[in-house]
């Protein structure tokens, strides 16, 4: 599946996107963003507060306990500034 | 109901829009108009950057207009928001709610505002007067309020 990150979760990370397999263990938001953080340090810098940190899968906002089963594309970022 | 939603770089003209929401139309009674404008926050801002999340950005908006017109009799409704780098006096959004009577579209446009400021992924970041590039603006828990408000 596809990651996307923006703002300061994008600078964090040190990318835009990336591909990546994940394992089948992994099961929800919050089962990825566990997985991600052992990835690499940049990764435990972007999520060091997961309560803050936001996620949409496939354009539309989630909860850390959602299923991301069938998932094509997951975006992390952090709360909203528009308007 | 005209709904119109775009996410653009350019400015955009509100007499205009606003034309184009009432022309020909004898049913509107009510229209009402919100813009939001970049400040310079006390002289300390150059710009302000605003970063989007393309396709989302137009989902969201799309899925609250949704829900605002679910709620109010409206006749017409329009959203406009800018990304990229906005200087301080520039208008950054547009909303304009047209129905017969004026409760509807104040409520309508408010409800749009109060959603859009946290629901739609739009990501204010600082360019700051000595040519530095400043924090991201932090979100408000005022504006999480403001949207808990309407239930």
């Amino acid at each position: 599946m596809k990651l996307v990150y923006f703002a300061w979760v994008r600078e964090r990370v040190g990318k835009t996107d990336e591909e990546v397999e994940v394992p089948e263990s992994i099961r929800t938001v919050a089962d990825l963003v566990r997985w991600l953080k052992g990835r690499g340090e940049e990764y435990g810098y972007a999520f060091e507060n997961e309560g803050i940190v936001r996620a949409a899968i496939d354009h539309v906002h989630v909860k850390p306990e959602a299923s991301i089963a069938g998932a094509r594309e997951i975006a992390f970022f952090p709360p909203m500034t528009g308007g | 109901m005209i709904r119109t939603i775009r996410i653009q770089p350019e400015t955009f003209d509100t007499a205009a829009e606003t034309a184009a929401l009432t022309e020909g139309r004898a049913d509107i009674g009510a229209l009402v108009a919100f813009t939001g404008l970049c400040r310079d926050e006390g002289g300390r801002l150059t710009a302000l950057e605003l970063e989007h999340y393309p396709g989302m950005a137009e989902a969201e908006i799309d899925r609250i207009a949704e829900q605002v017109e679910s709620r109010w009799p409206l006749l017409g409704l329009t959203v406009i928001h800018r990304f990229g780098r906005i200087s301080p006096g520039e208008e950054i959004v547009l909303v304009l709610a047209a129905s017969a009577h004026r409760a509807a579209a104040f409520e309508a446009a408010s409800f749009m505002m109060d959603y859009l400021k946290t629901q739609a992924p739009f990501w204010k970041r600082e360019h700051l007067k000595d040519g530095t590039t400043g924090a991201w603006v932090e979100a408000k828990e005022a504006d999480d309020r403001a949207m808990e408000r309407w239930g």
